[in-house]
């Protein structure tokens, strides 16, 4: 699904990742763990396509398709879909008209026509109560006042109504507690599914109890020093990433 | 003098002949005035860019036209039936500025509420019209309002009798013609709401695509004590007519006048908004909102006069503009020397969405109390980038991303509105000059509908 080669990647004139591969196949649950300062963020923001990011060489292809030749827009309508670290208020935009013009303009990409009216309120509703929201969210502006994990939740209230082939979740679990990290984990792995795939970038392993991956990878200074499966997190949670860092630098 | 002072001098002398011979001789006062306002305005000419309240829009436009004036209110049932405002009104139409019966529905007024065309407000009471009228408004306010007052035949007046509650809104509806030639008008609305009258007067500025005419309105607003009144003036004019009107507003004790001023369409529009806080307790509101694209321009000029002690003004201005557009804001907050205790709050945000569309934004205050509390502040910026970049990993494209945000931008203004049939309106010809695309009316209807659950 998701094919990563050698990527190198600079931002401001510093080289972030540094020849980074990473193969995603349909059905996994891949987590990206490292220290801070890694690149572990870059990886999701380059596939979404970012700004302020020079690829200098590498490939990117999901389902065939050069990446890094799509429109940002497009990315999101062929499937790919990033939930922001720090997610953006937008202060005017009612969740409604995001949710509605996000999906339309999916269907659009594929053919289809808009989603009728009473179809979207039923899927809304149900992933409302699906991610414990109220339905006043939704007549609020984006992320507007929201509170740290209210943001975190509506972040994948959007992925669950987008249901895309690959999920990028940047640092879901920050901030959140954990009756909220729950609700999130839940929400996530109610996405798990034979043709999708998500990709979970993460600090702590902490989120990784709730949402178990199939492969877990480390990075290290711009590459994938490590590569393993969920009792991999476990060790990196026991024993931190020095140890990994030592390794990969012997 | 210039030729094109003396082409609406002509004008306005060809006229007064005709009114004499198929009307006979006015009132003396009339009389007076028409030619002290063609005196007023034959000495100052139209306004150059040299004077400082005109030193962002070039009037040429309209000077260099050659404008009839109407002399019928012909208008399809339908066309103006797609054109009005969808909500149950006691309601005045007038056709390039000529009154239409056909078009008005003021039959079933309740007591204490006068609506009437200004010809027969003057036909059954002149003197009665020539006390207050040009009160707030007179020939010097601006070489327009002299014009004004040289060519003013029709309008509406407004009274409202103390203590009354108009359950309906009072819509003054305004249509311009696609005309073989252009035409002037220069109605006169004249308001006098008595104390605790409480009312919604909606002036509603539209007309066929391809109208190219010129309008040129003064509007006096008379309101006692504890009067409460909401003013929109709702422009969507077609993008080749020129308009002028000023909106004076007269404030007595504890009274609340809040106005919406949109301005929507239009080549050249300019408007004022002046109101005197003269009683203590008086509070005004002014909210606009403008949209200019291609080579529009649009002008708003506000003032308000903090004359006595204890009032109170707010003020929230929204600007966008697109392609060549030009926008003005100039706001001015003035406190008296003895007017303690006031409160002034201005604000005016701009939108810019081209490079090449331009905005002059003067907040202005002017205090002579010590003990007030005033603010104001103006700011011009591009849509944000990074939500831009939001909506686009949603999948949603660039044009519908900004057309989302700049609604969002007007959406402060909208939401103040308290008529759902003006909010939607005013929504959707926000959302009509965003990309085609954009399905807009389906998102209102949404969230409508969940709003309603």
């Amino acid at each position: 699904m998701l094919e990563v080669k050698d990527l190198h990647v600079t931002a401001e004139g510093i080289e972030i990742l540094k020849g980074l591969s990473l193969t995603v196949k349909p059905g996994e649950v891949h987590a990206i763990m490292g220290p801070n300062g890694a690149g572990k963020s870059t990886l999701s923001a380059v596939i979404a396509g970012k700004d302020g990011y020079e690829v200098t060489a590498g490939s990117i292809t999901f389902e065939g398709r050069d990446v890094l030749e799509m429109e940002k827009e497009e990315r999101a309508q062929a499937g790919m879909l990033l939930g922001f670290q720090y997610p953006v208020e937008i202060p005017g935009v009612k969740n409604v008209y995001l949710l509605k013009a996000a999906l339309n303009a999916q269907r659009a990409a594929h053919g289809e026509d808009d989603i009728p009216a009473p179809e979207f309120m039923k899927l809304i509703k149900e992933r409302l109560a699906q991610m414990k929201m109220d339905a006043s969210f939704l007549q609020r502006a984006v992320n507007e006042g929201f509170s740290g994990g209210e943001k975190k939740r509506n972040e994948i209230l959007q992925i669950l109504v987008l249901q895309p082939k690959l999920a990028m979740l940047d640092e879901i679990d920050s901030g959140l507690d954990i009756d909220a990290m729950r609700v999130v984990a839940d929400g996530i792995n109610s996405l798990r599914a034979e043709d999708r795939s998500i990709l979970l970038v993460t600090h702590y392993q902490r989120l990784l109890d709730f949402v178990v991956p199939d492969k877990v990878h480390v990075l290290v200074d711009g590459r994938i020093a490590k590569s393993g499966d969920a009792e991999l997190a476990r060790e990196l949670e026991a024993r931190g990433y020095e140890w990994v860092q030592e390794e990969s630098a012997a | 003098m210039s030729d094109d002072v003396q082409r609406f001098l002509a004008r306005l002398n060809e006229r007064n002949a005709q009114r004499l011979s198929s009307q006979g001789a006015e009132p003396t006062w009339i009389a007076a005035r028409r030619q002290a306002g063609a005196a007023r305005f034959e000495a100052l000419g139209f306004p150059t860019r040299r004077v400082e309240a005109w030193k962002y829009t070039d009037v040429r436009a309209i000077a260099r036209g050659d404008f009839a004036l109407a002399t019928d209110a012909d208008f399809s049932q339908a066309s103006a039936a797609a054109l009005t405002l969808p909500l149950e009104a006691y309601r005045l139409t007038f056709v390039d500025g000529v009154f239409s019966a056909a078009l008005s529905q003021i039959d079933d007024l309740p007591k204490g509420v006068q609506l009437l065309p200004l010809s027969r407000a003057l036909a059954e009471n002149h003197e009665a019209v020539g006390g207050p009228l040009g009160r707030l408004t007179g020939v010097d306010f601006s070489p327009f309002s002299a014009l004004n007052t040289a060519f003013m035949e029709e309008g509406a007046v407004v009274r409202l009798a103390p203590g009354t509650r108009v359950d309906k809104p009072i819509l003054l509806q305004f249509l311009s013609r696609a005309n073989e030639t252009p035409v002037m008008s220069h109605p006169r609305v004249l308001v006098e709401a008595g104390d605790r009258s409480e009312a919604t007067i909606i002036e509603h500025h539209v007309g066929e695509e391809a109208a190219a005419n010129f309008t040129n309105s003064v509007e006096e607003i008379i309101l006692g004590r504890g009067t409460i009144l909401t003013h929109y003036k709702l422009q969507e004019l077609p993008l080749s007519d020129l308009q002028v009107s000023s909106i004076q507003v007269e404030q007595g004790r504890d009274s609340r006048f809040t106005s919406f001023n949109i301005n929507l369409g239009g080549a050249l529009v300019r408007t004022d908004l002046v109101s005197d806080l003269n009683g203590e307790g008086a509070e005004a509101n002014f909210n606009g909102l403008f949209y200019g694209q291609g080579r529009q321009h649009v002008d708003n000029h506000t003032l308000v006069n903090h004359n006595a002690p204890h009032t109170f003004s707010k003020e929230n201005y929204k600007g966008i503009l697109d392609d060549r557009a030009h926008g003005v804001f100039n706001g001015k907050v003035i406190v008296k020397r003895d007017s303690q205790k006031i409160e002034g709050f201005q604000s005016n945000a701009n939108l810019l969405l081209s490079d090449r569309a331009e905005i002059d934004a003067k907040p202005e205050l002017e205090i002579y109390a010590d003990d007030v509390k005033c603010s104001h502040g103006s700011t011009t910026g591009q849509l944000d980038e990074e939500a831009v970049f939001v909506l686009r990993t949603r999948g949603i494209d660039k044009q519908t991303a900004r057309g989302l945000l700049t609604l969002a931008f007007a959406g402060e203004v909208m939401e103040q509105v308290e008529l759902d049939a003006v909010s939607e309106r005013i929504e959707l010809a926000v959302a009509g000059k965003l990309p085609e695309r954009f399905n807009l009316a389906g998102l209102v209807e949404t969230a409508m509908a969940l709003g309603d659950e």
